[in-house]
């Protein structure tokens, strides 16, 4: 296959990539979308194989790879619950960034990559390899503490350790002077060497960064190093000069920002102050506590065959899903209950805030999953002014996004962040483990509103239990 | 000085009802005033003079005395012509107008120096509910309309399983959820049939549903959305959707009862002919807009008449058919009016032209014609808005992700920046890296157009498949596994093995990412479904 071809075939790949994204507009077109992003990655890798740039001899090397590698991730998707979505997907980041710093190595051990360049040109190409395996690395490490805390195997908490902003600025400082150090290399070995600190400093700032960031704000972090993913594969383009990873890498690249933007906006926060560190480290929690904006009030109990009761009394319910949901795994006894509850011509209505759940959409998936009809799942903006005329509320694992606090205390630490008015509803039912606040840490007067009930326990537990009160009843 | 309020006996053809009952009598003497009641005029509501007289009222006889004795008049009906003749000059008159329909009869109570409260023009606000009298009138109408085809219908309303057989439920199909059909969902659903119930605003779906009915919607979905003048062609499509909706209802139900109306305008016809032809022998028609021209091609208006073997109920007068209920409705209106002219109790009244909903009511000020008021005033937006603004403007400068509009010269100093850096690249990078770059920026900016139109539900699945996506990275890894021979050679001292490793490893974790990611996006977007 000659150069041309092989270029017309990236260009085509890339056309499909696009479409791609563009079919996941809605549920109808995301299916093709979906097999328009496979398609135009075989014809990527088949271009690749049997273009100018591959030898004979290597095909073998490379089938044996793409086989283990494809093994497991076939397996790993076959395999992995929806609740650990998040999870996986962060663990793939860490991939794609650990894949970008082995490329770029190889690249710069390689003679044959930078012969005939010029001055100028070498300079960029070395840029373009320092800055890959830097963006790369970061999204590496980043991605693996991420996988860490979303998994449970470290804690939720934000770890902040003291002048953490200085040792940030530090190491960017050290990383300039090695990137010189770096493109002034008279030899190979004198830039490796440049180029593992540069490394090893690039892995503890993306440790650091996502210790320190807390468990409300995973949406946020989790888009931000698909972003970074996606920038990782740019630089690798640059660096190789292919249009295709450029123009790949910037599309995801642009798709994790505009997440992490949209993540941003539903938590009312600005990126920079996600990424400098967690909820409670400002003055805004000081504040909270000081001024007697603590709630005060009494807390009313029900069982679940009161909330059974108040449920087949209703007529539109509109259920609230948050992370609890997902932990306790009880996504399908909720969607037995809403079906049975449909069955009974009760307007049952899910309503989902932005950043439910770990991962942008999380909730979705979830309750896809339990064959919840997507048409009565709906965007917090668009139900939010039905609460109203809604007989019960019910929260199910969730607290910050549905904390009064958010409109009614301007010195709450969530203060203007948009949240689920469900406590219009004419009785809300919260269902909790206890009374712990929630990642943000901060009370919620919702709990003690007079029209709110509160159905203590283990999600799942519990909600078999109203389900089977209401199928007696 | 006490004002006296005289009620005259309604003279129009039919009308049963009247303005005042005695209870009601009793309640407007607390508030001061004197109330002078004509003979006989409670007689078709079953109240007689004695129990007027009992509560505190004077009974007169003849209608030219109880007028001219009458500071303000109460009536049911509009004035006749007669009427308007007999009343005293500069009187009050508090009575249903129609002012859009009786233009003639305005001008002649404002020769007459009068005052006119028309019940039909009390604002729709929430203070003024208590006094709105079409609304007390139309739920009355609405449960009317179910009863006279109760008794015109040949079968139970409710299902019956009894020793000689099964009874089906009746099926009672109800065009317009105002109040007067909110009320015949109620009292049908009441009755034991199976209520279905339409109406062009969706969201009073749930209304009907709590009365007991099922929301029949038109399935309509609008086409050609966005191009200009689409307001009207969506309102034909509808139409026809409609119509669709209600052939079908027809061929169904045993009962329709419609109340469409537009206010000021003749009754939009909604069920043809046909559609009556369709029905199943014995089945009826109760059209309450018979009144404004009727819903149904077939309506005779004030008549019961029989087509196709379905029987048309155009009353006119259902109200009145329950003269008791709606009189004492009605002057429960008229006194919750009467409380609002006299805030001070001491008998003397007060059409005070700055209150919305006296302002509203009152169509003839002391013989200038008022009618139509001007639109009801908008509360001013909520200042606070406007003060919260400056604190978060500084706040989307320099990171440029406030959300916010950015300011003039945030904007003039982004764009500054950019230029900046557009130029030391321009300036200093050779033109192959200028043409990657200029790829670079533009898939940006497609990422960026497409990116914001995926839906928020497909959030993770958007996740997972830009994962899939970002793993072309391989293409990267599977270059360097075995570049052509010539190239090789020409620059010895390739490590050859280390490279091969590292190529290797970037493509089996690519590929991980590859198979992985696309499955799992699969195997996520087959479960979204309707």
């Amino acid at each position: 296959m000659s150069e041309s071809l092989a270029t017309v075939s990236y260009i085509g790949a890339t056309m499909l990539f696009i479409l791609s994204l563009g079919g996941l507009s809605n549920p109808e077109s995301s299916r093709r979308g979906n097999l328009y992003g496979m398609i135009g990655m075989t014809i990527a890798v088949l271009a690749t194989l049997f273009g100018p740039r591959v030898t004979v001899g290597g095909i073998s090397w490379i089938v044996l790879a793409m086989v283990v590698g494809g093994s497991i991730g076939l397996y790993a998707a076959r395999m992995v619950k929806m609740t650990q979505m998040p999870e996986l997907v962060a663990s793939m980041h860490s991939l794609v960034g650990l894949a970008a710093m082995l490329v770029g190595f190889a690249n710069y051990i390689d003679p044959a990559a930078a012969t005939h360049l010029t001055e100028a040109e070498k300079a960029i190409h070395e840029i373009e390899i320092y800055i890959g395996i830097l963006i790369g690395a970061v999204t590496f490490s980043g991605s693996v503490i991420a996988f860490g805390k979303l998994s449970g195997k470290i804690g939720g908490k934000p770890m902040l350790l003291p002048g953490r902003h200085w040792m940030n600025l530090a190491g960017l400082l050290v990383v300039i002077w090695f990137g010189r150090e770096f493109l002034h290399a008279a030899s190979i070995n004198d830039g490796m060497a440049a180029l593992t600190v540069m490394t090893v400093i690039a892995l503890l700032f993306g440790i650091h960064m996502v210790m320190a960031i807390g468990g409300a704000d995973m949406p946020v972090v989790v888009s931000m190093l698909n972003s970074y993913s996606g920038w990782a594969a740019a630089a690798t383009g640059f660096m190789l000069s292919n249009d295709l990873l450029i123009v790949t890498g910037a599309l995801v690249g642009s798709s994790g920002a505009i997440l992490s933007y949209i993540m941003c906006q539903a938590m009312n926060r600005n990126f920079i102050s996600v990424i400098a560190g967690g909820f409670g480290t400002g003055g805004g929690a000081v504040v909270s506590s000081g001024a007697g904006a603590q709630p005060a009030g009494e807390v009313v109990p029900v069982s679940a065959t009161e909330t059974a009761e108040l449920l087949r009394e209703a007529r539109s319910v509109i259920i609230v899903p948050g992370y609890g949901m997902a932990v306790a795994q009880a996504q399908h006894t909720v969607y037995e209950i809403a079906k049975h509850l449909r069955e009974k011509g009760v307007n049952v209505r899910f309503g989902i805030h932005p950043v439910a759940g770990r991962m942008p959409g999380h909730m979705n998936v979830l309750l896809a999953e339990a064959k919840v009809p997507y048409d009565i799942v709906f965007e917090m903006d668009e139900l939010n002014e039905d609460f109203p005329e809604t007989d019960v509320a019910v929260v199910i694992g969730a607290n910050d996004i549905v904390n009064p606090a958010a409109q009614d205390d301007p010195g709450s630490p969530i203060a203007g962040m948009p949240v689920l008015e469900v406590w219009k509803a004419k009785t809300s039912i919260v269902m909790k483990r206890s009374m712990a606040s929630g990642y943000a840490g901060v009370d919620n007067p919702l709990f003690y509103k007079d029209n709110n009930r509160m159905l203590f326990g283990d999600a799942k537990k519990m909600l078999d239990e109203v389900l089977a009160a209401l199928k007696v009843g | 000085m006490a004002l006296t309020i005289g009620v005259p006996r309604e003279i129009f053809p039919g009308e049963k009802r009247v303005a005042t009952v005695p209870e009601v009598v009793e309640k407007l003497i607390k508030l001061g005033f004197k109330v002078a009641v004509e003979s006989g005029a409670g007689d078709a509501a079953n109240f007689s003079d004695e129990t007027y007289r009992a509560a505190g009222a004077q009974i007169v006889v003849g209608a030219a005395q109880l007028w001219s004795a009458s500071d303000i008049v109460f009536k049911v009906r509009g004035p006749s012509t007669e009427e308007v003749g007999l009343m005293r000059q500069g009187g009050t008159l508090v009575s249903f107008i129609w002012p859009a329909q009786n233009p003639e009869l305005l001008q002649q109570l404002a020769a007459k120096k009068a005052t006119v409260l028309a019940m039909d023009s009390v604002p729709r606000i929430s203070r003024a509910q208590k006094l709105d009298a079409l609304s007390s009138m139309a739920n009355i109408g609405g449960y009317r309309a179910v009863i006279e085809a109760a008794h015109h219908f040949g079968r139970f309303f409710t299902g019956q399983i009894t020793a000689a057989g099964k009874v089906p439920p009746a099926k009672v199909f109800v065009i317009g959820a105002g109040v007067a059909g909110l009320a015949a969902i109620g009292a049908a659903a009441g009755l034991g049939a199976i209520v279905r119930a339409n109406d062009t605003r969706p969201e009073v779906g749930d209304q009907i549903k709590s009365l007991g009915g099922e929301f029949v919607p038109v399935e309509y979905t609008e086409e050609g959305s966005g191009v200009g003048g689409y307001a009207k062609v969506m309102s034909d499509g509808f139409q026809q959707a409609q119509r669709a909706v209600f052939a079908r209802q027809a061929k169904e139900v045993d009962i329709i009862i419609t109340t469409a109306l537009i206010p000021g305008k003749p009754a939009p016809k909604l069920i043809t002919a046909e559609m009556v032809q369709s029905m199943k022998p014995g089945s009826i028609i109760v059209d309450m807009a018979a009144e404004q021209g009727g819903n149904c091609e077939l309506t005779e208006p004030g008549k019961v008449v029989v087509k196709h073997g379905v029987t048309i109920i155009g009353y006119s007068d259902l109200p009145s058919r329950l003269s008791k209920q709606s009189s004492t409705l009605y002057a429960t209106n008229l006194f919750r009016l009467t409380e609002e002219l006299c805030k001070t109790k001491d008998g003397v009244i007060n059409v005070n032209m700055d209150d919305e909903v006296l302002r509203g009511t009152t169509v003839v000020k002391d013989g200038n014609i008022t009618w139509p008021p001007p639109a009801p005033k908008l509360s001013a937006a909520p200042p606070a808005v406007a003060a919260a603004k400056p604190i978060a403007a500084p706040k989307s400068h320099g990171h440029g992700k406030g959300g916010a509009p950015a300011s003039a010269t945030t904007m003039a100093i982004r764009f500054g920046v950019a230029a900046l850096l557009f130029g030391l690249i321009g300036y200093g990078a050779p033109s192959a890296f200028l043409a990657h770059f200029t790829v670079f920026v533009l898939a940006c900016f497609v990422g960026y157009m497409v990116v914001w139109n995926v839906t928020p539900a497909l959030h993770t699945p958007l996740m997972s498949v830009t994962n899939a996506i970002s793993s072309i990275i391989a293409i990267g890894a599977l270059v360097q596994i075995a570049p052509p021979l010539a190239e090789a050679a020409a620059s010895g001292g390739r490590p050859e093995d280390l490279i091969r490793v590292l190529a290797m490893l970037g493509i089996g974790l690519t590929a991980i990412n590859m198979f992985g990611g696309f499955a799992v996006t699969q195997r996520m977007l087959a479960m979204f479904r309707k």
